[in-house]
């Protein structure tokens, strides 16, 4: 079997569904990144058959709640000195602020890029957020 | 009144649309009482995008209160064009003048201006999303025709997908007693979902839509007429086959009821023939000339100008 080393210091994305692994890394940006990254696609799963895994040997500064919209089961890890010390799944997060950009064309924040773009939840069951300044409805069903 | 900024009519509860529909009426019988109250007062008619209807009632609303009025009308060749921001825009002229009214093409600009102002800030219209005074001009309107805001069969007609004044005016109307409400359009246009889940069935409020105004004409107590846009239509024949069964005819009115009230956001195209400018029911000139006066009252709530002091 393919083999990682584990890491001191940072974080691991746990029970990815396989083939969404490359969505949040996308998402977090770890292409632009000068540390290491591991992205593990297909990893065999006693619980899930198979997964994906990220590994980021760093700190992120970004609110990870925002991952449970592509589903509430990943792990988050949080790993010092070689050790979980933080273990959590994501909670669809009641506001999202700045990590997503409004897509109605017609919204104030299409033309003043500097505003920051704010969501807020609306529908916990069906993941829907509206925009703070055109009030559009977004389904947050993936990143 | 609690409100310092206006960005939709629904921010005014109930009891505050009242007071300034009875303020704008009072003004209306003794104007003369009212035209030095805001002296030394200067309204901003800051208009990103031009619309002259709206920015000209603004600025005779003022002039009528004895304020004075600066701004643009047009923000191609102004601030905006030149790459400055509205909260910046609406910050700096807050440092000059007493109130603002915005005019600004994108949805959301008036919550951001409204987040930085200094100064009472009114939403002369934010793209398609809110345009609450001419929500309360209707609202006016209403009132002084009928007497009353309850018991009402209430038809819109026309495009009803994109309209934002018949959108606001669904909500407001939506809060009195016995409101139901006829939809009348072609199928392409009709009111979006969300109307009709957040506001009418949540609330449990009659409605259902109708594709035949010259049907439902003899139910409506209230008839709010729009424009249906040729770009609307995917293609030429649709428009076509359409555009004449949303036009309101003396031959259409044959069955509506004797005290119908006919209005309408102006400004129209065809969508009301002319021959009905003349019968009774037609509102839709008068709308014009409540909406300076509903903009006074709203202008003297937001500087919180006592009627004493004038
Ligand atoms: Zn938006």
């Amino acid at each position: 079997m393919l083999r990682v080393t584990s890491i001191a210091k940072g974080i691991v994305i746990d029970h990815i569904p396989a083939g969404e692994g490359i969505k949040i890394f996308n998402f977090l940006e770890l292409d632009k990144v000068n540390y290491r990254v591991a992205l593990l696609i297909n990893v065999p799963s006693k619980k899930m058959k198979c997964k994906d895994i990220v590994k980021i040997e760093n700190e992120i500064n970004m609110n990870l709640d925002i991952l449970s919209v592509l589903n509430e089961n990943i792990t988050i890890n949080i790993i010092e000195n070689e050790k979980i010390i933080k273990k959590y799944s994501p909670k669809i997060p009641q506001e999202i602020e700045g990590v997503i950009k409004c897509k109605n064309p017609r919204c104030i924040t299409s033309v003043e890029t500097k505003l920051k773009n704010k969501y807020i939840l609306i529908n916990e069951e069906t993941k829907e957020y509206r925009c703070q300044y055109c009030e559009e409805v977004i389904k947050l069903t993936s990143l | 009144m609690k409100v310092r900024h206006l960005i939709d009519s629904c921010d005014l509860t109930v009891k505050e649309v009242e007071e300034l529909i009875k303020l704008a009426n009072k003004i209306m019988d003794n104007p003369n009482k009212y035209n030095t109250c805001c002296k030394n007062k200067i309204l901003a008619t800051l208009f990103f995008e031009p619309s002259t209807r709206t920015r000209l009632s603004f600025e005779a609303a003022m002039h009528r209160l004895g304020g004075s009025v600066l701004g643009f009308a047009d923000g191609a060749s102004s601030s905006g064009a030149k790459g400055e921001s509205v909260s910046d825009t609406v910050k700096t002229v807050s440092c000059y003048t007493d109130i603002i009214a915005m005019r600004h093409p994108k949805e959301g600009s008036a919550f951001v201006a409204a987040e930085v102002s200094n100064v009472p800030f009114i939403n002369g219209g934010d793209g398609g999303h809110y345009h609450p005074t001419q929500t309360l001009t209707d609202l006016l309107t209403i009132y002084n025709v009928k007497n009353k805001f309850e018991d009402f069969v209430i038809g819109f007609c026309g495009d009803l997908k994109f309209g934002r004044t018949v959108h606001s005016l669904v909500k407001a109307m939506a809060r009195y007693k016995n409101i139901s409400f006829i939809f009348i359009s072609p199928v392409e246009l009709v009111i979006p979902d969300y109307l009709k889940k957040d506001v009418l069935e949540k609330n449990n409020i009659k409605y259902y839509e109708s594709t035949n105004l010259e049907k439902e004409i003899s139910k409506l107590d209230i008839l709010y007429m729009t424009r249906v846009q040729k770009e609307r239509f995917f293609n030429e024949s649709d428009y076509i086959r359409l555009k004449d069964t949303y036009i309101l005819n003396q031959e259409k009115l044959k069955n509506a009821k004797e005290d119908l009230c006919i209005m309408h956001p102006l400004p129209r195209v065809n969508e009301i023939s002319r021959e009905v400018d003349s019968d009774s029911r037609a509102a839709y000139f008068k709308q014009a000339k409540y909406g300076v006066y509903i903009r006074m009252a709203l202008i003297m709530k937001l500087l919180e100008i006592e009627e004493k002091v004038c």
